[in-house]
Order: C-alpha cells, then structure tokens, then sequence
C-alpha cells in the first residue's frame, strides 16, 4: 500500500502523536482553564505549550496570539468574516482554495467587493499584478503559501512587503506549507496566518488556528463565536483579550497534544531537512511523470519551487478512473477531481475535469514514488 | 510588617496563568496555579502565587514577558 493523499491529511502520523493522545486520554482528561485543579492545569499547560511551539515554527513573537480552532477552514472564516464589513475591497489570487473562495464568494453578496487577482498557468502569482489591483478601499489580501492542486509557491515575503507599504494587513493560507516549508511570519510580512494541524504539522484531524502578529490591532478583529472561556466569568460579554475572545467552548485538547507532538517532531526533524527530502521525492516523480507517454504534468515542474504535490493526467483516461484503478489495481491511495479548488483548476486549464494529485509527505520514501511511477506507467502504456 | 506567606498575582485568565508559570519557571521564581481566591475575583479561573519574598521578582519578569498583571495581593 502506497499512501499518496498528504496533501490531503498526513498519514501514517508520528508514533509520539498517538502516544500524546493516548496519554492525554488516560492521564490528563481535564478541561483545561475552566479549574485550577491538578489535571485541569496540566491539561491547560498542554495547550500552553502547544501555542509556544506553534509560535516558535511561525517566529511569531506572542503565543498568546495563537488563536486555536478546528481546521484551517474555522481560521480562514474567522480572519475574513472578522475583519471584512460591507463595501470593503479584498485581493486574492485566483489559485485559492474554496476555504478561501467560499467565504469571499459569501462576503460579496453582502457588499463586500472583490478582486481575483490571475495567476499564471503554473500556478503563480505576479507581485506586480497583486499591486495594481489594491487600492484606497483594499482592507485585506489573502494568498496561499502554496497550492494545493500543484504545489505552487507563492512569493509571500514580496507581497508582505507590498501589503506593508499599503497599510494593508496580509493574511496567509498556509494549510500545504505549514511544516512543509520554513515560515517566518516575521521575515516575510505576514499579519495573520492561517494553519492547519493535519497535515505538514503532523497532527491529528481537527485542529488548525490562525496566528496573528503582535502589532496587528485585534480590535479590529470580531470573534466568530461568543461563549464560555473560563474567564472573566462574572461578565456576559465576551472577554476582549486574546486567546479568549477568540476561543469559546472547550478546545481539542486532545487534538491540541496531539498537535503538540507532532510540531516537536516536525522540529526534531527540522523543517529544512524534511523539505530537502521531499524536493528529491518530488523531483524524481516530476522527471518520471514527464517522462511518461501521454503525461501531461501541472504546475512549476520544479520541485524547488512547489511544495510535493504533483497534479497530472494521462491523455485518454478520466482522473476518476486513474484514481479508481491506481487504489484498486496497484495499492496507490491518491485524491482526484477538482480538490476543492474550482479556481485552481481555472487557472492551469482543468476545470471541469480535474487531475489526479500524488501529495506526499515525510513518511514517503523513494520506493514509494518509484511504485506509484510503474503504476502510472502501465495505466499510461494501455491508453496509448 | 505582614504576617502573609504569600502573594497571588492575577493575569487575564487561565491561559495567560499558564504564560506566567512559563516565564516564572524560566525567570527561576517558583510558582504555583491555584484557583482566583473568591475574595479577590469572582472568576472562576487560575492565577499564580509566588512567595511573598519573590513578589518582585516575579512582577518583573511577568512585565518583562508582556504578562498583563490585573492584580497583585499579599495573602
């Protein structure tokens, strides 16, 4: 069995992600900030922690400003619908994913007003195209870090720069990238970062959370929820300080440890390392895919400029079907279609089709790409 | 000259108790979270107590770290 849906979710995780679940499960089990009773702060320093680390990968100075939610999903919204009032402007790209698209898309029926700023067929976006479309209205740009249908990078630190000298706050989807690739939210201009657990964090499902920078004003940015907090509990009005304004009802901590384990392992690896050896995995599957009859391969085709998700299709055959027959026939577990991306697939050319998507991950070896080629290769070699 | 052993410093809320163990531990001030006592706070959450004679230290380091200190009392 090959699995080749990392893109999707990381798998097989770390044993120490399981093991920190398990343990929370077993021996800690408290709700976290709602006590002060032993496991209730041991419970809390977990998700303390978690922060810590989470600010530590993003060189985010302020842990306090990690704001947890259940997916990459919650913090888009909340960045987006947090910050956008009717007859703002907002600047995206057009190789989003519909975490992003959705609630723009949302937001536009209630007034605010759009720009979809095109990118090339690759996937990439045109700094200078970016500039020309803010203006005196623009509130807000948000980007991807990377695609997720052809890995494609996005040149962040520019636009950081450009978001800065416009007084217009950044917001980075990082869901492919995080982990994957070095962030520095500092560095490269970030405002609000939003990231999920379940992927190149090596976390489980269900945790994610966007990060925000110290001097970005967070009374500009409204909570999606309002609720319990275990704080200022005499009130009926929400607390104004982060992370409490923004995280009501009781987190994942179980998810959260897991998260945990999985950012400290991610760092024990270190980021550089694991990036080094999905460019080889990457490398080579681009070279074998090309050099496939009836290939046509997405995307940069450089694996120093995409993350290690490669996007193709073979000449004759639907991607449903490649994706059936790769699972069924070779043992190859992959994701086809249109990956949430309706706009990705618009701009390298196809929507509606889609193509089948090899993501991998840390737990890839060579071996597995060098299956998952002979398998491509003989569905290839029977179409032709 | 209070008879108090010691001081209890009130932060935001819990997650932010859990910010001050952090740099208390770092800052080598011993800490303990314990429940807000009723008669400083109607809040339901976690503060941090320290020795009465680290009272200072502690205050310093929680400001150096930007740990916003709501209230600081000798028990």
């Amino acid at each position: 069995m090959t699995y080749l849906d990392n893109a999707a979710t990381s798998w097989p995780k770390p044993e120490v992600v399981v093991d920190a679940m398990s343990h929370f499960l077993r021996e800690v089990g408290a709700n976290p900030g709602r006590a002060a009773h032993r496991r209730a702060n041991e419970s809390g320093r977990i998700v303390y922690e978690a922060r810590e680390a989470i600010a530590t990968l993003f060189n985010a100075p302020d842990p306090m400003r990690v704001l947890f939610s259940a997916n990459v999903t919650q913090a888009l919204n909340l960045a987006i619908k947090g910050l956008l009032e009717p007859g703002d402007h907002v600047v995206t790209s057009a190789i989003e994913h519909n975490a992003v698209m959705r609630p723009l898309r949302a937001l536009e029926e209630q007034g605010v007003r759009l720009t979809v700023v095109r990118c090339s067929a690759q996937g990439c976006l045109n700094p200078v195209d970016l500039r020309a479309a803010i203006r005196d209205d623009t509130r807000l740009i948000v980007l991807n870090y990377a695609s997720n249908v052809v890995g494609t990078l996005q040149p962040v630190a520019e636009v950081g720069r450009i978001a800065q000298r416009h007084g217009v706050p950044l917001l980075v989807d990082a869901a492919q990238a995080a982990g994957a690739l070095p962030i520095d939210m500092q560095a490269e201009g970030i405002d609000l970062l939003a990231f999920t657990g379940h992927k190149g964090l090596y976390g489980p499902m269900g945790t994610g959370g966007l990060v925000v920078a110290p001097d970005f004003d967070l009374d500009r940015l409204r909570p999606l929820l309002q609720g319990g907090t275990g704080s200022r509990s005499e009130q009926e009005v929400q607390p104004t300080f982060a992370p409490d304004k923004y995280e009501s009802g009781t987190l994942n901590v179980v998810g959260l440890a897991g998260l945990l384990a999985g950012v400290r392992w991610v760092q024990a690896q270190g980021v550089d390392a694991l990036h080094g050896r999905e460019v080889a995995l990457t490398q080579r599957l681009i070279e074998g895919l090309l050099r496939t009859e009836g290939c046509e391969v997405y995307g940069p085709l450089d694996a120093e400029v995409q993350t290690a998700t490669v996007s193709f299709n073979l000449r004759g055959l639907d991607c449903g079907e490649v994706g059936l027959r790769l699972d069924q026939e070779y043992g190859i577990m992959c994701r086809v279609g249109l990956h949430c991306s309706p706009a990705a697939h618009r701009t390298i050319g196809t929507f509606p089709n889609g193509t089948v998507r090899f993501g991998m991950g840390a737990m890839n070896t060579l071996e597995d790409v060098e299956r998952a080629l002979e398998a491509v290769q003989a569905l290839a070699g029977e179409s032709s | 000259m209070s008879e108090s052993e010691y001081s209890v410093i009130l932060v935001q809320s819990t997650s932010h108790a859990l910010r001050g163990e952090k740099v208390l531990e770092r800052a080598g001030v011993a800490c303990k979270l314990i429940p807000v006592p009723r008669m400083l706070a109607s809040d339901c959450g976690a503060c941090l107590r320290v020795a009465r004679a680290d009272r200072e230290a502690a205050g310093e380091a929680l400001r150096a770290a930007r740990v916003a200190i709501e209230g600081l009392h000798d028990i």
